[in-house]
């Protein structure tokens, strides 16, 4: 296969984006995070619930469930971990209600944020607070 | 892939047509976040799930994107609507490429 001098700047540069990239991405803040979600759209303050104990005593399974009427998506973020996304819940045609519960690490007392992009393309937002006693992510 | 993996699923035997069930999913997996050292002080580098899907006769139900904060032995609960008797297919996708899966059949009536 052949390049010409052009071609082969432009894998120059495409291979140079792709290796900032993903660092951009580990190192990306929570308001970053939530931009790119939402794509800086204005966000309610109903319309999502996240359910979650007010203490955990061990911040390495603390059960959380989010629920939002008429979401596609719902984001959580962990604002006080070492890396802040937690996960991505999207709701296919068959699911049974908008809802979802797991189990998740928080490394301290912190504040958990859910968004969930509506059907409607509007945005919700919730938080909660946790204290951790023992905090997840290892020393 | 990760040593000892065993999904294990929840799933009613029986449904009526139409209606939501509870669906939980549990899968044994460290899910070794990268925050981790080791005795010598070396990070353990990260090694996770990073996706969960079920779907029901190939349509879907939930698709969730899973990072490093998500707890060891990813748990799941949710519910899904059956529509007709058939199979519901549950999915992870491991760091390291491997693919865990469940079926789950469903009869109506």
């Amino acid at each position: 296969m052949n390049f010409s001098r052009r071609e082969t700047l432009g894998l120059g540069l495409g291979a140079m984006a792709l290796t900032i990239l993903p660092m951009g991405a580990s190192a990306a803040t929570v308001d970053e995070l939530i931009a790119e979600f939402t794509g800086g759209a204005d966000m309610a303050d109903t319309g999502v619930t996240l359910t979650a104990p007010e203490i955990a005593e061990n911040g390495n399974t603390v059960p959380i469930s989010v629920e939002a009427e008429g979401a596609s998506e719902i984001m959580v973020l962990a604002t006080g971990n070492p890396t802040p996304p937690v996960g991505t819940f999207k709701f296919g045609p068959l699911a049974g209600s908008r809802s979802a519960s797991t189990r998740i690490r928080l490394a301290t007392t912190q504040e958990v944020v859910a968004i969930a992009k509506l059907e409607d393309g509007t945005f919700a937002r919730t938080s909660a607070e946790i204290k951790v006693t023992i905090g997840g992510c290892g020393g | 892939m990760a040593e000892g993996v065993t999904p294990r699923v929840k799933v009613p035997k029986k449904a009526d047509a139409g209606e939501v069930i509870t669906i939980k999913t549990l899968i044994s997996h460290p899910m070794e976040s990268g925050q981790r050292k080791d005795s010598d002080g070396n990070v353990i580098p990260q090694s996770i799930i990073n996706r969960f899907t079920c779907e029901f006769n190939g349509e879907n139900v939930i698709d969730i994107k899973m990072e490093a904060a998500m707890s060891t032995n990813p748990y799941f609960e949710f519910d899904a609507t059956v529509p007709e008797a058939g199979d519901f297919k549950f999915t992870w996708y491991d760091d390291d490429g491997s693919v865990y899966e469940e079926v789950k059949s469903v009869a109506v009536g």
